[in-house]
């Protein structure tokens, strides 16, 4: 009894921790009857704490998806016709480095920006929540990155408001006919003397000569690279370069040589990208259908509750208490897991609670029959339970693989990667889960606390 | 009680529901969405446009090849066509602003049709592996040949309800087949063998405890006792589903209706599809032996 006691603490204990995750930051309560009127609005505390040596913070956000808060789905296709087979993934990867630098000066929050690479498919897949405006955002997105070489104008730079605004410090470079196009490719190597990385520019022909003349003519100046009108390297010419390589050096990290190789071969291996696939979602559209799903969900765990305790009595009065703490559970975890929610993953997570109660009433209908069978109460229970178990786990299998299938894990190619069906699998799969716990641990543990005897 | 004698009522209920949804798979098919085949599809909401719907397929149709002008809720739409790109999308919208005042745009969707070949791939893809994975898991957990093939033959049962009636929706109301409902299909696989394992499961189980009687009659008493559980578990699910088709809202309207379906079959069928079918085996099997 007293280990039944410990247990029903801890429970209650993780219960209030998920509780006070789940719950919302700030929760407004207005209340008026007559005169008497009562309007505060709670606000969640943060907590910042250190557990095991590590900061945890407890500001915990529901995810929400494309389909939910509304924003733009792009799939792009790379035509890599032009490009040599070797360099394809760079070329690739340099157009996805691109479009995030793009993405985030334009201010989009936590913006998605992935690879996909199938066989003899180079694609991009983008999303950006909250943006609607499908012209704006494909014009971002759907343009090849133009790289070209810039002076910088010696008087100009010399002016004070240079290293004050940006706008003048652009203005003070001026182009010199040499683009992308002249670069044939770069690549990070590292200096046999110095053993740093630095990266290399190969030019090609008409490139090499131009390359030759403006380091001849400006030996000592800044020769920037800029890309779609921003610099991303100052460079300062050193030498006069006749041969078409040449080598930026500023010691750098591996990281960080990596990184601007990157941006540089984007300039170098320009590919032509083409929309295979656009999703524009209104953000009314979703919160309409969340808001309607959530009142379902809210009246269906309600009836459940209520068919448990009218069917089976004070026990399924526990079994109800047992899914309040699934719910509260699970909605926890989303948030600790960083679950991004789609409108089928809400449907998911209904279904789950229904789903939830199932291992109840497998156990009560079994522990009915251990009674028919004049076994004595607590035995009853604890046979319910032990040869109910068997057919829990068995049964739950198959929806575990299913989810699986849906969730697709380890990124098969040939599997879906939507991410509304993988919203309904994880969801579907935390759902399961959790309902093992609750429907076997936790209600088996009310059930012996208050009916064992 | 004998709940297994009627077992040729089973099969006519069964019946009754399969031939008219196989008949229309056959002869109309399902109505594949956007998601597979390619195409466009635009969800604008604005004063008028519901009750004009022939005139805005007449009036943007130079531009925009639509397959389909249906309503999709108050003064809103869903205009359905060839894979557009942005632009000649934004000069639809225009036109219709011209000639009905503002136009909110809720839903732009356009696919090309390779896309869509891809996905139809990864689906059926999908579709296999689960149902291989299922069939091996029923088939180690008894062991027994003709346990596996019942479960599994009562799960093509689901699927083939499930997909018969999504033809005739189609057919009538237009109902598309999207990636969500292949979601549904799936999870009803999972559904229908979920209560197909407990039954199956306690027949094993009275068998070993009374290894003397009949099959007929270990099988009985099995559906019997798990009738209720079967019953009650799938009514909470069903309460849920019920919830979200009548007021969770219209963009997975379709999709819960389909789990819906799914977890209705899937109850009927583990108790009286495959437990029928276990029998059948055996009888037959006995008159060969004879």
């Amino acid at each position: 009894m007293l280990k039944q006691l410990r247990i029903f603490i801890l429970i209650i204990i993780l219960t209030l921790i998920a509780g006070f995750i789940a719950a919302p930051d700030r929760v407004p309560i207005n209340l008026s009857y007559k005169n008497f009127s009562y309007n505060q609005e709670f606000v969640k505390p943060e907590l910042n704490f250190n557990f095991l040596g590590k900061p945890v913070t407890t500001n915990w956000q529901l995810k929400k998806g494309l389909d939910i808060q509304g924003g733009i789905q792009v799939v792009l296709q790379a035509d890599m016709s032009e490009i040599e087979e070797v360099d394809r993934v760079q070329a690739i990867e340099s157009a996805q480095e691109i479009i995030r630098r793009r993405v985030d000066l334009y201010g989009i929050n936590e913006p998605l920006v992935q690879t996909s690479i199938n066989g003899d498919d180079y694609r991009i897949i983008i999303e950006l929540a909250g943006v609607t405006n499908s012209s704006e955002a494909l014009q971002l997105v759907g343009q090849t990155a133009q790289l070209d070489f810039r002076l910088q104008d010696q008087d100009k730079a010399q002016d004070p408001e240079a290293t004050q605004s940006a706008l003048f410090f652009f203005g003070t470079f001026e182009e010199t006919g040499l683009t992308g196009k002249q670069l044939k490719r770069t690549s990070v190597q590292f200096d046999p003397q110095t053993n740093e990385p630095v990266i290399s520019l190969e030019f090609d022909s008409e490139g090499t000569k131009l390359f030759a003349d403006i380091t001849k003519e400006h030996n000592g100046e800044v020769l920037a690279i800029f890309i779609d009108g921003f610099p991303v390297t100052t460079p300062i010419i050193q030498t006069t370069i006749l041969k078409g390589i040449a080598q930026i050096s500023g010691g750098f990290t591996v990281d960080e040589a990596k990184q601007l190789n990157i941006q540089l071969s984007a300039g170098a291996l320009p590919v032509p990208i083409e929309v295979l696939e656009q999703r524009t979602i209104g953000a009314s559209l979703g919160q309409e259908s969340v808001a309607a799903s959530v009142k379902a969900g809210v009246a269906g765990i309600l009836l459940v509750m209520l068919f448990m305790i009218l069917y089976y009595g004070f026990k399924g009065f526990l079994a109800s208490l047992a899914l309040v703490v699934y719910s509260i559970l699970t909605f926890a975890i989303y948030k600790v897991m960083g679950v991004t929610l789609t409108l089928p993953g809400v449907a998911g997570l209904i279904i789950s609670i229904g789903m939830a109660v199932d291992a109840n009433i497998l156990i009560f209908e079994r522990m009915k029959e251990e009674l028919r069978a004049g076994k004595q109460h607590a035995q009853a229970l604890e046979l319910g339970f032990g040869r109910s178990w068997d057919s829990i786990k068995d049964a739950n299998l198959a929806t575990i693989m299913t989810a699986l299938v849906l969730i697709n894990p380890l990124n098969f190619n040939f599997l879906n990667t939507s991410g509304l069906v993988r919203g309904f699998g994880l969801t579907l799969l935390i759902g399961v889960l959790i309902s093992l716990f609750t429907g076997v641990v936790v209600t088996r543990n009310f059930l012996r606390l208050f009916l064992g005897k | 009680m004998n709940i297994m004698r009627h077992k040729n009522i089973y099969f006519a209920i069964s019946l009754f529901f399969l031939i008219p949804g196989i008949f229309f798979l056959l002869r109309f098919g399902l109505k594949p969405s956007i998601d597979f085949t390619g195409g466009s599809l635009l969800e604008i909401q604005g004063e008028g446009l519901s009750d004009n719907k022939v005139k805005i397929a007449e009036l943007v149709g130079d531009t925009y090849e639509i397959s389909l002008v249906q309503s999709s809720g108050d003064d809103q739409i869903i205009i359905r066509g060839k894979t557009i790109s942005n632009e000649t999308k934004d000069e639809v919208v225009a036109k219709l602003v011209e000639e009905y005042g503002e136009i909110e745009e809720k839903r732009f969707e356009t696919v090309g049709p390779t896309l869509g070949k891809e996905l139809l791939m990864k689906t059926i893809t999908a579709i296999i592996i689960v149902s291989v994975l299922i069939t091996i898991y029923v088939w180690k957990q008894f062991n027994e040949i003709r346990f596996g093939v019942s479960a599994i033959l009562a799960m093509f049962h689901d699927s083939l309800i499930l997909l018969g009636i999504f033809s005739i929706l189609g057919y009538v109301y237009n109902v598309e087949v999207d990636v969500l409902f292949v979601t549904a299909l799936l999870t009803t696989l999972s559904f229908s063998v979920h209560d197909t394992i407990v039954v199956f499961d306690r027949i094993r189980e009275l068998r070993r405890r009374n290894p003397k009687l009949s099959t007929e009659g270990v099988v009985n008493i099995a559906v019997l006792e798990t009738l209720s559980r079967s019953i009650n578990n799938s009514l909470t699910i069903i309460i849920m589903l019920l919830a979200l088709v009548l007021i969770g809202g219209e963009s997975i309207k379709w999709f819960s209706v389909a789990l819906l379906i799914g977890a209705i079959t899937g109850t009927y069928s583990s108790t009286f599809t495959a437990a029928p079918l276990l029998l059948l085996w055996e009888e037959i099997a006995k008159k060969r032996n004879k």
